[in-house]
């Protein structure tokens, strides 16, 4: 379960609170206009920002001052998110060992999630040597075995075209059901929304609100949301 | 980035800077309190200040100057290998001093190459000791920097500009005043001012080149107050105002230089329509063919020279060589222990007084730290025997700025790129460093240790205070064959240095970045 209690962001004039809790298990979008505060949002709760006022607990526990490497968080980046100059089973390997000293049963269960995500022999390529999708599933691959409580995703697929990206969140639903993760998500997209998550939490005028069904918030949208989404918000 | 985690920590590198500004100021300090109170400055000193100054405006307006057409040639023309005569043109910086003077002494040395054509003529020979020779020296090396800040000043004009216009019809009067002179009036008093600062703390030249009463630099007097009248009092009082000329020098370079002045790649390809008349193509080929002619004859002249007798080189100039290899590596290891953590903790922080320490090599003389360190190691030991590790230390403060240039960048852009990675996956400290510090980093690393070590290999400073004749480096060997006049040797054992510096150069650079991926 993760709670954030009267949690306060502040950069300059950029203010963002969110007082609210999620169950286990759930699959949250975070959706809102540019510049609300869902990346930074994201990034309070990975550890990667200090809030200015709250706490925010996982499981219980109070991680507000914990280091990003030992909060039982997992995000993948807009970018980033693989070294270029390891290989893929070396990027997996490190959610294991961040020292990189793997021992053959490490690098055997890197391995076996390489292939779960679908690159069985991939292992001792470098990121340069594949596509875009198949990086994005090394990443994957890393957040399988690191199995943390939370996985918050700052939309990674984003360069991905429709059809690859589509599968790879179907993959990412997966994956967080496998690991029984929360999975937050970051989307521009609400058909994003619609397609891997149960509930959304609007981040609009300074506050993440408390998650609702994505289906019934998308079929009436508020007022912030209705201008956000515009001609988005019933394709087809 | 300031207040958010980092997978570095910022302690390291203040350490590191905190170690450099003692160095200094214990040097300073020293210079300082040596220095006698009662004993102003003389008629001589105040000539030895008049001299330096006066040199150094000559050299900087002389190398400027000559730059501005250069530049505008190189900035207007494409053709095959100007990517390569630019970065040629970074060589200079690289090229031990000593190796230099004697390839001058070549071409424009009494009975050098234009002395002799002067002579098919019935003139007289050119003479190159005193003002003339110690402009002409930093000339040599200055050019080719003003050529690449002044054309780095060029390149930042988008290439939209030129092509507007061109679509307007301006020909090369009209793309002069509306685009190259706003650019250069940028370039020209940070060029002007750095060159000026390098020229006021030059050494090995007026060691050279100078000397007398009419061409004594402040440099050369703390040498000569240090090495043949030992008058320690003299030394200080002479390094205090050298502090004085150089830091205030040193100053208004800094405030005055443009971002990235020692950047590297300067080939981005702007178009440009104007200049397609004849007569500004002949008068384009003609600057760069004597800018290269310029730089490249004493080169070849030192090479020349040089290669009948390097199979005969006495053993002293080999011990010499060898001594020269180890202390340039010893200020490599000791430049890298430094600037790194240093350029770390300026990528965490941005900015700050930080960046001002690591500077600290481009205003301090090294002469005024020798003369210091020899003050403070005197009472307490046999400071001819510390020569040359005191010899790596100073050497390694003198490159801290230039690899500070060439490593905060990549350092920057690893944490930027990778920093939340790190964190995420729970890399701090030496295992960042380890696993994505160091091989990012790589190109980077090895050419600030090229640097160093090419910068170290061929400095004649330190050494030359401090050094008896059992310790000599390999400059300063050169240096001895030259005032015994066995200028045969002299100029092998320069193109052994010549070889060796470019070589670990080369070596670091090479090492740096083969294997260094995507």
């Amino acid at each position: 379960m993760l709670k954030l209690d009267g949690l306060e962001i502040r950069a300059g004039t950029f203010s963002l609170s969110a007082d609210l809790e999620i169950e286990r298990h759930a699959r949250i979008a975070l959706l809102g206009p540019s510049g609300a505060g869902k990346s930074r949002l994201l990034s309070a709760i990975g550890g990667f920002i200090t809030p200015a006022a709250g706490r925010i607990l996982i499981d219980g526990h109070d991680v507000t001052g914990t280091a990003p490497g030992d909060r039982p968080v997992a995000t993948l980046f807009q970018d980033g998110n693989l070294f270029p100059h390891l290989s893929a089973v070396e990027n997996v390997g490190l959610a294991l060992r961040p020292d990189l000293r793997l021992s053959r049963g490490d690098r055997n269960a890197a391995e076996a999630a390489l292939d779960r995500v679908g690159l069985a022999g991939m292992g001792a390529r470098k990121p340069a040597a594949l596509s875009g999708g198949q990086q994005s599933r090394v990443a994957l691959a890393r957040v399988l075995l690191q199995g943390r409580a939370i996985l918050a995703l700052d939309e990674p697929f984003a360069a991905l075209g429709p059809a690859l990206k589509a599968g790879m969140l179907d993959l990412v639903a997966e994956v967080a059901d496998e690991t029984g993760a929360i999975l937050l998500m970051v989307t521009h997209d609400p058909e994003d929304a619609r397609r891997i998550s149960r509930q959304v939490i609007l981040v609009a005028d300074g506050a993440a609100l408390a998650p609702r069904p994505t289906q019934a918030l998308l079929d009436d949208p508020p007022p912030v949301l209705r201008a956000y989404l515009g001609d988005a918000r019933r394709p087809g | 980035m300031a207040g958010h985690p980092q997978p570095l920590s910022p302690r390291p590198g203040i350490i590191a800077a905190l170690s450099v500004l003692a160095v200094v100021l214990a040097a300073f300090g020293a210079v300082l309190w040596r220095a006698e109170p009662g004993g102003g400055p003389g008629p001589a000193d105040w000539a030895a200040l008049r001299f330096t100054v006066l040199q150094a405006v000559l050299s900087a307006v002389l190398s400027v100057a000559l730059a501005i057409p250069v530049a505008r040639a190189f900035a207007r023309r494409r053709f095959p290998g100007r990517g390569t005569l630019i970065t040629l043109l970074g060589a200079p910086f690289l090229l031990p001093v000593i190796v230099a003077i004697l390839g001058l002494l070549a071409v424009f040395g009494r009975s050098g190459w234009l002395s002799a054509l002067l002579g098919l003529a019935g003139l007289p020979p050119v003479q190159i000791y005193g003002l003339h020779g110690v402009v002409l020296a930093h000339v040599f090396f200055n050019l080719p920097l003003a050529v690449r800040l002044i054309l780095q000043g060029w390149q930042a004009v988008p290439s939209e500009r030129f092509r507007l216009a061109a679509q307007l019809g301006c020909g090369p009067r009209e793309v002069w005043h509306l685009l190259e002179w706003p650019a250069l009036r940028r370039a020209l008093p940070g060029a002007l001012a750095i060159v000026f600062a390098i020229c006021l703390t030059s050494f090995a030249v007026a060691l050279t080149l100078g000397g007398g009463p009419r061409a004594t630099t402040l440099e050369l007097a703390i040498y000569q107050a240090f090495r043949f009248d030992f008058d320690l009092g003299r030394a200080a009082m002479l390094s205090c105002i050298q502090v004085a000329v150089a830091g205030v020098a040193g100053l208004v370079a800094l405030s005055t230089l443009p971002e990235g002045g020692f950047g590297a790649g300067l080939d981005r390809p702007v178009e440009r329509w104007d200049g397609a008349t004849p007569g500004a193509r002949i008068i384009d080929a003609l600057a760069i063919a004597a800018a290269s002619l310029f730089l490249i004859l004493p080169l070849a002249a030192v090479i020349a020279a040089g290669l009948p007798g390097i199979a005969s080189l006495p053993p002293p100039v080999w011990r010499a060589a060898g001594v020269s290899v180890l202390v340039a590596l010893a200020s490599t290891v000791l430049l890298l222990s430094l600037a790194l953590p240093l350029a770390a903790t300026i990528a965490i922080r941005r900015r700050g007084w930080l960046e001002s320490i690591g500077l600290l090599g481009l205003t301090a003389s090294p002469l005024v730290i020798g003369t210091g360190l020899f003050l403070l190691i005197n009472p307490l030991t046999d400071p001819f025997a510390l020569a040359l590790p005191v010899t790596a230390v100073v050497n390694a403060v003198m490159a801290l700025p230039f690899a500070l240039r060439a490593l905060v960048p990549g350092m920057q852009d690893v944490l930027r790129g990778y920093g939340r990675l790190g964190l995420s996956l729970g890399m701090q400290g030496a295992g960042f460093w380890r696993l994505v510090v160091l091989p990012r980093l790589r190109p980077q690393i090895g050419f600030a240790a090229g640097l160093c070590a090419a910068l170290s290999m061929g400095d004649l400073g330190v050494i030359a205070l401090f050094a008896d004749p059992e310790r000599a480096t390999l400059p300063l060997q050169v240096y001895r064959l030259m005032g015994a006049y066995r200028m045969q040797s002299a100029e092998a054992a320069a193109l052994l240095l010549l070889v060796l510096a470019f070589g670990l150069f080369w070596l670091c650079d090479k090492g740096g970045r083969s294997g260094a991926e995507a």
